[in-house]
């Protein structure tokens, strides 16, 4: 059963791109139900039937489908990205979809989906082997700053300061030079992405979960936990910082964009978009949708990331950072 | 003396606690419809969501729910009729009958969120549905079946016996003297369970984070071609309910007015789940009328 | 199929006897097949933690610690397990006396008033969906909890009272039934004999309805165990086992909500969050044998 709706799926992809930007037509509604119908398998047998059209085509006429998934946090840009691709490009569809960085890291590696969203390298997720088959994409930066409860005095804490709390050896606010109060931690699961770029760049260590620390995987839970919690710490994207929490500098270096594309404040992670092997044209117009200006200068800023072509530095999975 | 003091006690403390009840669902429901109904208008029911600006909607949302609901009842319903239907007249009584209402009861005291975790397993990942709305329906048929199976079974039982008995008199096979005899009698019972289900099906989120996923694609609401992506109609897309939306918004919402967004969500859920209990009684009510010709 | 085609002609309704027969027969298999299947791949996607990684079985029932990406990787599942039970017992502790009293206003006190309003109101109360209470724990009792009691609100204290009023219905409900369900004779007896009303429900009725009270608490239990994200909202999901009602904690399933998107299918983190789904299915097998033997104790 199933072989026989992925043939037919292969058929309709070759179909689909002779067909063009049909999409009215009664032809081009089943084929993009059959790349549809057969949901993950259709992006995987895709591969394989737009490698095989392309060559009659022009680069021009885009047509196929995309489907991405992995990165809640990456999720609305992609998103963003993807209906202007859409709006331009009427034959291509594009699905993303939300899951997680692991789950996006497991589908792509699968062939289940075409591009694998994720906050962290692959390296950190999957086994050797299958992390090295993947195509890393860095689409965009996102930094992160440690926040606190606004009534906590303390404006800055060193890298030792911040290791000290998370370890648990500081719990109180007067060890770090505030007021009297005892510290709550407000820290994201351990499988979290977030979590790995702060332990990775903020304390070049990996932690450990404290009795009575709080857990919490979303931003905006965190965020309102730290602003209602008296002597609360935690950490956020740049994104999601308001007035509701107090942002502290880091080593005494102010978590801005600039300090970030300059190389002063190192808690900043590269967003990627994983493929599996060099990816197909439709796949490989999208990524190049996502670094241009159209993207990155627009939604990119809009959601709070930091474009990559800002970036003076780049930096390598071991953490070297090397001037552009 | 003493008992009847004790007595008085005894029933001023179950009146308080009976009382205490209601105003906690009039303060919960208050405190929700407070908060909610501010933001309500005609653009945040019908409008998409946004993801950074305010003034997003839940119009996708909601009509996500909805047709969730339908496709799952679609599915639920003969499946569940037709197990209950088995159970209640079919199935002979011994140890294979004990055995499987055992199942049933298990299955209906499965968590919902071992039920999506089977559901990505299986259907999101195994069979390649992907995150879709089918596999978050066939995952909610799992979870509501074995309610459907006990309505269906209490339904028949409350057919009077005489009833069954003089269409099988007639000459009537068991399944035209079921079809044609007892489902109309039991119809009320049966359709009253089903929408109260169904409220539960609208207001699931554990289940369908694994299977539905919780992204809603850009739908096209002038495309009602079921195999079209972009068709509101199409199962196979990834859909977010309303419940979900509650849970994203409220965890990773970026809009100013995110907060806003989930209570007024949360209003419309309430309500909506209020909307189908009344409709329930009511039509329960109708139909037994109408089916007994009482009063 | 060729039998009943050639008996068809003179009889038409043993075909239709035979279409009843088959379709019912095929949704029941459907229903088989369907919780098997469950039970299948929930316990060989839990297992692999015992056979591929090698955790000892014991270990993580008993173990404290939860570091599954540590070094060496930690599986201690025992906070969970202890996260689940206290919340979800607490919560019985809470709804069970106040299901039992709304049953008896329901049947005894005042049936008429009792059965038009505050059965709705119950009925209402188990429409609204978990995550509203998760949003309005969040929001309402959490903040609450802050002010009043030493810690930062959220904990069991908060988790079981959410839970509390979400698993009131069932308690309810089966109270309710039972005690309409009391043979008239048995509480007329007693009045006959001058006991008051409440002599009679604690000395009569209560003992009678005993077992089908329980067994709406263990089915209260059950639900409270499997719920899933108004806890997490409102447990602060540390690992460990908390040193009092107010301070963070987990459950088995806030654990695995936490986690799941995050982890790659196949690995070891991974493969411990659907142990623990295992564990929440066993426990539901164990909630349903609890039910069946209280209801076997029933003396309705």
């Amino acid at each position: 059963m199933m072989a026989l709706v992925l043939t037919f799926v292969l058929a309709a992809c070759g179909q689909s791109n002779n067909n063009g930007t049909n999409n009215g037509g009664n032809g081009g509604n089943t084929t993009n139900n059959a790349t549809q119908g057969s949901g993950n398998a259709g992006g995987n047998a895709e591969n394989e039937g737009n490698a095989g059209a392309n060559e009659g085509n022009a680069a021009s006429e885009l047509s196929g489908s995309i489907i991405a998934s992995g990165s809640s946090a990456l999720q609305p840009l992609v998103d963003q990205a993807s209906r202007k691709f859409m709006d331009e490009n009427p034959g291509v569809t594009i699905q993303v979809q939300g899951g997680g960085s692991g789950t996006g890291l497991a589908q792509v590696s699968e062939k289940q989906v075409d591009i694998g969203n994720s906050d962290v390298y692959a390296e950190e997720k999957l086994d050797a082997d299958k992390a090295a088959e993947l195509v890393d994409h860095q689409v965009a930066v996102v930094a992160m700053a440690a926040v606190v409860n606004p009534e906590v005095t303390v404006d800055n804490l060193t890298k030792q300061q911040l290791i000290d709390i998370f370890s648990g050896n500081v719990t109180n606010w007067s060890e770090v030079g505030g007021q009297d109060q005892a510290i709550q931690i407000v820290n994201r699961p351990s499988s979290s992405g977030t979590r790995a770029t702060f332990e990775t760049y903020a304390l070049g260590m990996k932690t450990e979960d404290l009795q009575g620390s709080i857990q919490e995987d979303s931003s905006g839970t965190v965020r309102k936990l730290v602003g209602e919690t008296p002597g609360a710490i935690g950490y956020l994207a740049l994104s999601y910082l308001d007035d509701s929490v107090k942002t502290l500098q880091y080593d005494g270096v102010d978590a801005t964009e600039e300090n970030v594309a300059n190389g002063t404040y190192p808690i900043w992670a590269y967003e990627h978009m994983y493929t599996n092997g060099e990816p197909n044209e439709v796949v490989a117009a999208f990524l190049e949708f996502m670094m241009s200006p159209d993207v990155q200068e627009d939604d990119v800023v809009e959601l709070g990331y930091i474009p990559s072509s800002l970036m003076q530095i780049e930096r390598d999975q071991g953490g070297n950072v090397t001037e552009k | 003396m003493n008992a009847k003091l004790a007595d008085r006690i005894a029933t001023a403390i179950i009146v308080a606690v009976s009382g205490f009840i209601v105003l906690l669902l009039a303060g919960l429901l208050g405190y929700i419809m407070v908060r909610g109904l501010g933001h309500f208008s005609y653009d945040f029911l019908t409008s998409p969501p946004e993801t950074i600006r305010a003034g997003g909607g839940i119009g996708p949302q909601l009509f996500n729910s909805i047709f969730l609901l339908v496709l799952t009842m679609l599915i639920t319903i003969p499946l569940g009729l037709g197990a209950g239907i088995y159970m209640s007249e079919y199935a002979r009584p011994g140890k294979f009958t004990d055995f499987i209402r055992l199942l049933v009861e298990v299955l209906s005291s499965f968590p919902s969120i071992v039920v999506g975790l089977f559901g990505l397993l299986v259907l999101v990942n195994a069979f390649d549905l992907g995150f879709s709305l089918l596999a978050g329906a066939l995952a909610l048929t799992v979870f509501n079946l074995p309610l459907m199976v006990r309505i269906t079974e209490q339904g028949l039982k409350s057919v009077p016996r005489e009833q069954k008995e003089a269409g099988l008199a007639l000459g009537l096979s068991k399944w035209k003297t079921i079809r044609s005899i007892m489902l109309p009698v039991a119809i009320p019972v049966i359709l009253t369970g089903t929408i109260l289900a169904a409220g539960r099906v609208f207001g699931e989120a554990a289940a369908l984070l694994f299977t539905a996923g919780m992204s809603s694609p850009r739908l096209d609401f002038t495309d009602w071609n079921p195999l079209s992506p972009f068709s509101p109609l199409n199962p196979m897309r990834p859909a977010e309910t309303l419940a979900v939306h509650i849970w994203k918004v409220n965890a990773e919402g970026l809009a100013p007015d995110a907060a806003e967004i989930a209570a007024g969500a949360s209003a419309v859920l309430v309500l909506t789940v209020l909307l189908f209990n009344l409709a329930a009684r009511w039509l329960g009510r109708f139909m037994y009328r109408k089916f007994t010709a009482t009063k | 199929m060729a039998q009943s085609t050639k008996v068809q002609q003179p009889k038409p309704h043993i075909a239709e006897e035979w279409v009843g027969r088959v379709y019912t027969g095929i949704c029941i298999f459907i229903l088989i097949v369907a919780i098997f299947s469950m039970v299948y791949f929930v316990a060989s996607r839990g297992l692999r933690t015992f056979i591929g990684d090698g955790v000892n079985p014991l270990e993580l029932l008993t173990g404290l610690k939860w570091n599954p990406g540590g070094e060496p990787a930690l599986f201690g599942a025992l906070p969970f397990i202890f996260g689940s039970f206290s919340t979800s017992i607490l919560a019985a502790l809470i709804a069970g006396p106040l299901g039992f009293c709304a049953a008896v206003f329901m049947v005894e006190i005042m049936p008429g008033f009792g059965r038009k309003f505050l059965q709705p109101v119950i009925e209402l109360l188990a429409g609204i969906p978990s995550v509203v209470y998760g949003f309005v724990g969040l929001s309402v009792i959490v903040p609450l909890f802050r002010d009043i009691f030493p810690g930062q609100g959220i904990g069991i204290a908060a988790g079981a009272l959410v839970l509390s009023v979400m698993i009131l219905p069932t308690i309810t409900t089966i109270a309710t039934d039972a005690l309409a369900a009391l043979p008239s004779g048995l509480k007329e007896g007693s009045y006959a004999l001058g006991a008051t009303r409440w002599q009679t429900i604690y000395r009569i009725v209560l003992p009678t309805m005993l077992p089908a009270l329980l067994t709406g608490i263990v089915l209260g239990i059950a639900r409270a165990f499997g719920e899933a994200l108004a806890v997490q909202m409102v447990i602060g999901n540390a690992p460990h086992i908390p040193r009092s009602l107010f301070e963070s904690t987990s459950t088995l399933t806030s654990a695995i909500t936490q986690s799941m998107g995050n982890t790659v299918m196949g690995s070891a983190h991974n493969n411990a969050l659907w142990s623990l789904a295992l564990i929440l299915m066993l426990m539901t097998f164990v909630f349903v044998f609890i039910v069946r033997w209280l209801e076997g104790r029933s003396k309705i």
